[in-house]
């Protein structure tokens, strides 16, 4: 399998990744992408940027082990991880996950299951600009309860052939 | 013992710093412990650890919970709840 972890500061190009996915191979029937982007609001109040800070080492280990999760539990053929951290405005690109397999099913589920994930275990805190000043974003109980119902037990790996 | 310890995101603004070297009497043996000792070291650390439930940690760079042991741990860090992604 194909595993592309990154964590860094400049913007990247979604079209790339993707391709370095299917790219020189045939068996690939389908790729899932999911983009998470920085919205211009908080809770209904407007930002003019967002900080994200992480754990250098252990962003990287804790994606890591999750993609390893994600490859026992679905039969996967690439999965790309691309996050951001440092200052970013309203509209850039925070987090890429990408999934590849030979069918469909596959590549949505792990790439779902890894962004409830990355969302609740890896290591990341979002800061945002208001008119007020800076403030940290809370974690959200709708994210726990997302990735908690992934601790149920998980799908045979060939249930989606 | 002495242990490098971290602190992210709202714990670090309110330690005022990002990492130190700590260290704390020998009866000190679980996480928990660290946090309710660390939270009697001074006023900004009181601030810091004053809800030490909603204060996640981890060792050598693993999530572990409040029961865990620290012995033998090469750094120790404290964050609140993450929310990349």
């Amino acid at each position: 399998m194909t595993t592309t972890i990154r964590l860094q500061r400049e913007p990247f190009d979604i079209a790339v990744e993707v391709g370095k996915l299917s790219g020189g191979r045939t068996d690939v029937g389908a790729v899932v992408t999911f983009t998470g982007i920085c919205r211009a609001d908080e809770n209904g109040a407007p930002i003019a940027a967002l900080t994200l800070e992480h754990y250098p080492g252990m962003a990287e280990a804790e994606i890591a082990r999750h993609v390893e999760e994600a490859r026992a539990r679905w039969p996967l053929l690439g999965v790309t991880v691309v996050h951001r951290h440092g200052r970013l405005k309203p509209g850039e690109v925070i987090v890429l996950v990408a999934t590849a397999s030979s069918h469909r099913q596959a590549a949505f589920a792990a790439a779902e299951f890894l962004m409830d994930y990355l969302k609740t275990r890896a290591p990341f805190w979002k800061q945002v600009e208001t008119a007020a000043g800076a403030a940290w974003v809370d974690a959200k109980a709708a994210d726990d309860k997302a990735a908690e119902r992934w601790a149920a037990p998980p799908p045979r790996r060939d249930a989606a052939k | 013992m002495t242990i490098k310890v971290l602190y992210f995101a709202s714990v670090r603004e309110r330690v005022g710093k990002p990492e130190e070297e700590i260290d704390p009497p020998a009866g000190i043996a679980t996480v928990g412990q660290l946090m309710t000792w660390l939270a009697a070291q001074g006023e900004q650390y009181a601030h810091a650890f004053e809800n030490p439930k909603v204060i996640r940690a981890a060792i050598d760079r693993k999530h572990v919970r409040a029961d865990a042991r620290i012995e033998g741990a090469g750094e120790i860090a404290f964050f609140p709840p993450m929310t990349g992604g």
